[in-house]
């Protein structure tokens, strides 16, 4: 009955008048708040960069996008999960090189980053391969700076 | 009561902004009105075209700013409406010669014999916007169902927003209702869910704009125009009646659809 009553007052979705919807919204969001796609995506994988510092976050599953509220409130709302798996194989790379380190505040997020270790040392499954690659090359970057 | 300055702007061009104001101006006019309309788009005169008083023109809105003609001297009187007039804009002149300030000074003065002072804001961001901006009570935004225009007309309307003119109303120009019920163009839905102001006019396609504006006749006063109609519905909205929106659905439409549902299609 819906689809019959669509089919007589409605019209179909699936027309070009839906794209130009959906692309003025996206654009739009970004006018509205003068950040381009492009810096946009650049700020996620700065915030992603920091996170990642402290947690081993599913890359796959991260969301960070803009919300509307109306014309004059839009809020940036990102959901980043995390990995079942923290600094699991990754930390042994990861600790070597904070012990080198003269940051006080690095050794902070690496004290805590080892107590997490202590708490998940029973579970056995594996943070992904490619955030551990990410993370140790990080890693392997910082050494490189401060050598 | 003192007169109310409405300015009718779009952010983006051609969208029909000019022929939107004069046609504000004349359905005004029908409903006893007093109107004068402003053609604030110093350089690119159109207004005095649109509205067949082209060969009129002794003094345009720059020689009333400067001081080289009186007000009451300025103004043209329309062929078909006693009190409806116009200012026209300096064709060889640019934006700068006119103040936001010389706006709110000549809009005041005509607040107190006029009714409602249209202007017709150039497209842009710039000078002349804001010169059109300055003195208004109320701002139309104008825009077409389409992707650059819509995107304009947010530009825009966070402008006036920002002048502490907000909110304004939106005028959804030339909607092709055969196409938005084929879902390839943007509805009046659509643009208000986007843009979030009120709709307070939805004019169709309508050929007979384009001829009346050949022939500088008002297309408001076409009774067989769809956006002529549309168009002295704004203007009751404008002075305060509330009316209904017209079914901009052609009926043969609706029973082709009905025909074609029946026969399997």
């Amino acid at each position: 009955m819906t689809s019959l009553l669509s089919r007589l007052f409605g019209r179909s979705r699936k027309g070009s008048g839906t794209t130009a919807k959906d692309r003025l919204r996206f654009v739009l969001q970004h006018d509205r708040i003068n950040l381009p796609p492009e810096r946009m995506e650049q700020m996620k994988a700065e915030i992603l960069a920091v996170i990642a510092k402290y947690l081993v976050v599913d890359q796959e599953r991260v969301e960070m996008a803009l919300e509307q509220r109306d014309r004059m409130h839009s809020k940036l709302v990102a959901e980043i999960p995390v990995a079942k798996e923290q600094h699991g194989p990754a930390k042994s790379a990861a600790v070597p090189a904070a012990q080198n380190s003269d940051s006080a505040a690095e050794n902070g997020a690496n004290d805590s980053a080892k107590a997490r270790q202590k708490e998940s040392e029973h579970d056995t499954e594996d943070a992904k391969p490619e955030v551990k690659a990410d993370h140790a090359d990080d890693v392997a970057e910082e050494k490189k700076e401060k050598a | 009561m003192a007169g109310k300055v409405v300015t009718v702007s779009s952010g983006k061009g051609g969208v029909g902004k000019t022929t939107a104001t004069a046609n504000l101006g004349t359905s005004l006019a029908s409903l006893g009105k007093k109107v004068v309309v402003i053609d604030a788009d110093i350089g690119l005169r159109n207004l005095d075209v649109i509205m067949g008083l082209e060969n009129r023109i002794v003094y345009d809105l720059v020689d009333i700013v400067e001081g080289r003609s009186k007000l009451r001297q300025s103004m043209i009187k329309h062929k078909k409406f006693e009190h409806l007039y116009l200012i026209p804009a300096a064709q060889t002149r640019d934006k700068m010669s006119v103040s936001p300030e010389d706006m709110v000074k000549l809009t005041d003065e005509l607040r107190e014999e006029f009714d409602y002072i249209l202007i017709d804001s150039p497209a842009g961001i710039e000078r002349g916007f804001r010169n059109a901006l300055e003195p208004a009570d109320e701002v139309l935004i104008v825009t077409n169902p389409e992707v650059s225009a819509v995107r304009d007309a947010d530009r825009i309307i966070g402008l006036i927003e920002a002048a502490e003119k907000g909110p304004g109303k939106l005028i959804i120009n030339r909607l092709k209702t055969d196409l938005v019920e084929r879902g390839e163009m943007l509805s009046s839905d659509d643009v208000f869910d986007i843009l979030g102001l009120t709709i307070v006019g939805i004019i169709p396609e309508d050929e007979l704009v384009l001829s009346a504006s050949n022939s500088g006749v008002p297309v408001t006063l076409n009774e067989e125009s769809k956006a002529g109609q549309a168009f002295n519905n704004v203007a009751r909205r404008i002075a305060g009646e509330d009316v209904p929106f017209m079914n901009l659905n052609d009926n043969p439409g609706f029973f082709r659809r009905l025909v074609g549902l029946f026969n399997g299609k």
